[in-house]
């Protein structure tokens, strides 16, 4: 069976391009960057091209660039940085939806003694700048934001928060996973600190991730040991992985007019047939400003993963927005912040497409899709009844 | 993906008797929307106590279809005293076994028939009310229930009972209750290091004493590296009465700090049946 892969928030397929720039390098070009022999030593001027390569798509210079092995060790890096380069300054803002690669850090730090904002959504999953201006304080370490989210899609006024924030002089980092590829991003212009990227939403191999440091931002190493990366990220480097980045990189420059001008359209078309033919279907987050790739969708009265086995029966990949393990039958943490109803939450589903994506894949899901859900409503004993669901305060 | 049998698949997406059914001699019903499943089951019951018919409605994961589905098959043709002697084991062998992390789901089906077995045995009023004390308030669980999922299945630990009944999944405040419960259920002390308390009665002065000594000493001093605190606040008998401050005042954590850190210390160190609360301001 064919794979209709429309979760290419959660991963993306390699390129073939970028596979092929990579396999020289795990093949015959084995060598160690920091190596005194020439076969080691050639490798380098492999590394600083992708180096160019990742800079030139950001808009920033190579040595703003750190490789890490993946988002979260960017975000990481960049929080603990933060908070370690400024021991005297003991609070975070941050949002409620953020990735947990940010959350989970936060949560941490709270443990530790710092203080923490969590700024809210509202119900179109958007920030509230008061709320962020309102929230700094002299005693601000950071703020994290991400550059848009992964689950809704929806895409933070990021130039806008930087003005805030940097004119108060605290440090900004944004977790720009999702947008990375997908928005195009101009350092010159967006006044953030740190930047986190990671080279497998962009057609890039996983275990391969990237830091932008703004020039004369203090910093402090996450990984200590070796000399590498100017001794910002101890550890030798993934050759293959920084090569497949950078030309994913350079793939992603043209990849952005397609994603906003093909792909949205596709996005779209799956959007509009699928709210066409299916009733009581809600939309998850703000239509304007969203990622061009995204849509999640809530269906009424059925459970998301029993969508997304019946979706895996045609070979459609999507993905839920709810966990329906024993210890997580909530739904996700970005439905809860933005406080879709119970009814519609549990039914989520987020379809995420990629420059790979054809008419013919969005036709046979708007062919399954709408079966799906009646099978699964007529099973269910809440279809039509909207006062069947008293709160058990979960 | 879950791991799912071909039998848990099959029932899954080719569900048997799903739909209500009309006329139906007794229905139970369990779980709500806001809970992420619920199993709405009909039954058919013949004059002499035959199940002739069941059906199922169910609002759930592919396991939560899954087991409704084979456990009206399980109830067709049987007694009505054949059928309450089911168990959440029995439906979740006959699906060859669900993932750990779903047994709930068969349990969902074992309180369903429960539930409409006891409508048409009469016991019931029109509002299902489960028996027992509350103990899991996320999820609506019982202590009866708890104790049942313990018993039937042999559990031993608390996330054992958060797969099968979900108590405990949420907030997770009630842990110490389930772990207060299965130490009753299965007959032993909760879990505990080697007691080296001393054996010697203490008076309740002494008591005092060495408890105030080893928060002030020992717990004090490693919740300070954290930037945490803890205020001794009373004792009454072997209750040991404290407050979190600092860092740990509001942390998510405290109620894990308290049972592991203090309670257990107190209980090495003072006497093995300390029970310490925490009094929140």
């Amino acid at each position: 069976m064919k794979v209709i892969y429309l979760d290419n928030n959660a991963t993306t397929c390699v390129a073939p391009e970028v596979l092929e720039a990579m396999l020289p390098f795990l093949r015959d070009s084995y060598g160690n960057a920091s190596s005194m022999h020439g076969f080691g030593g050639q490798v380098g001027k492999f590394i600083a091209e992708a180096r160019e390569r990742t800079a030139e798509a950001l808009g920033c210079s190579p040595e703003e660039i750190i490789f890490t092995s993946c988002g979260t060790e960017s975000d990481n890096t960049a929080i603990f940085s933060t908070v370690r380069s400024q021991p005297e300054k003991r609070h975070v803002v941050t949002t409620r939806v953020e990735h947990p690669a940010v959350l989970n850090v936060a949560s941490h730090l709270e443990i530790a003694g710092y203080e923490v904002t969590h700024l809210k959504v509202d119900e179109l999953g958007r920030l509230d700048l008061q709320e962020l201006e309102d929230s700094l304080r002299p005693d601000t370490a950071l703020v994290s934001i991400m550059h848009a989210n992964n689950e809704n899609g929806v895409i933070f006024p990021l130039e806008r928060i930087a003005e805030i924030v940097k004119s108060r002089g605290i440090l900004l980092h944004t977790d720009a996973v999702q947008t990375v590829g997908k928005l195009s991003i101009d350092l010159q212009k967006l006044a953030v600190d740190f930047l986190a990227l990671s080279a497998h939403k962009v057609h890039g191999p996983k275990g391969m991730g990237a830091l932008y440091v703004r020039r004369g931002v203090p910093f402090r190493p996450f990984m200590l040991g070796g000399h590498q990366e100017k001794g910002r990220r101890a550890g030798t480097e993934n050759v293959a992985g920084i090569v497949a980045l950078g030309k994913a990189m350079e793939m992603a420059a043209t990849g952005i007019v397609e994603e906003n001008s093909r792909v949205r359209a596709l996005r779209d078309r799956l959007e509009q047939g699928i709210m066409a033919a299916v009733s009581d279907v809600r939309r998850n987050g703000d239509p304007e400003n969203r990622l061009p790739n995204t849509t999640s969708l809530a269906f009424k009265y059925i459970e998301g993963e029993s969508i997304l086995l019946m979706l895996d029966q045609y070979g459609i990949c999507a993905s839920s927005g709810s966990a329906c393990t024993s210890g997580s039958l909530e739904p996700s943490h970005v439905l809860r912040a933005m406080g879709v109803p119970f009814t519609f939450a549990h039914g989520s589903i987020r379809f995420s497409l990629s420059r790979y994506t054809t008419d013919e894949e969005i036709d046979l899901v708007l062919r399954e899709l709408p079966g799906i859900v009646s099978r699964l409503r007529a099973m269910s004993p809440f279809t039509g009844k909207d006062d069947a669901a008293p709160g058990c305060a979960c | 993906m879950w791991d799912y049998t071909d039998k848990v698949r099959d029932h899954f997406l080719n569900p048997r008797n799903a739909g209500p059914m009309d006329d139906p001699t007794a229905v139970g019903e369990v779980g709500s929307l806001a809970c992420g499943d619920a199993l709405k089951l009909f039954l058919k019951i013949d004059d002499s106590g035959r199940i002739t018919d069941a059906t199922f409605q169910t609002f759930g994961c592919a396991s939560a279809i899954a087991s409704s589905s084979v456990l009206t098959e399980l109830l067709k043709g049987k007694t009505v005293d054949e059928a309450a002697a089911i168990t959440n084991k029995e439906i979740a062998t006959e699906l060859g076994g669900l993932p750990r992390e779903k047994m709930h789901c068969s349990v969902m089906g074992q309180e369903a028939l429960e539930s409409a077995l006891k409508r048409y045995r009469g016991e019931l009023g029109p509002m299902v009310k489960p028996e027992g004390e509350i103990v899991c308030k996320c999820f609506g669980v019982t202590d009866v229930q708890i104790r049942r999922a313990i018993t039937e299945n042999g559990l031993t630990t608390v996330e054992e009972i958060t797969d099968y009944t979900k108590a405990g999944g949420g907030c997770g405040e009630c842990v110490l209750d389930l772990e207060r419960i299965l130490a009753e259920t299965r007959g032993t002390e909760p879990a505990k290091p080697k007691p080296v308390a001393p054996k010697r009665k203490l008076t309740n002065l002494q008591r005092m004493q060495l408890v105030t000594k080893v928060i002030d000493e020992e717990i004090r001093p490693s919740l300070k590296k954290d930037r945490g605190d803890i205020e001794l606040l009373d004792i009454e008998g072997l209750k040991v009465l404290v407050s979190m401050r600092g860092a740990c005042s509001g942390c998510p954590s405290s109620q894990l700090t308290i049972k592991e850190l203090v309670q257990r210390r107190l209980r090495d160190a003072v006497d093995p049946d300390i029970i310490v609360e925490e009094v929140r301001s």
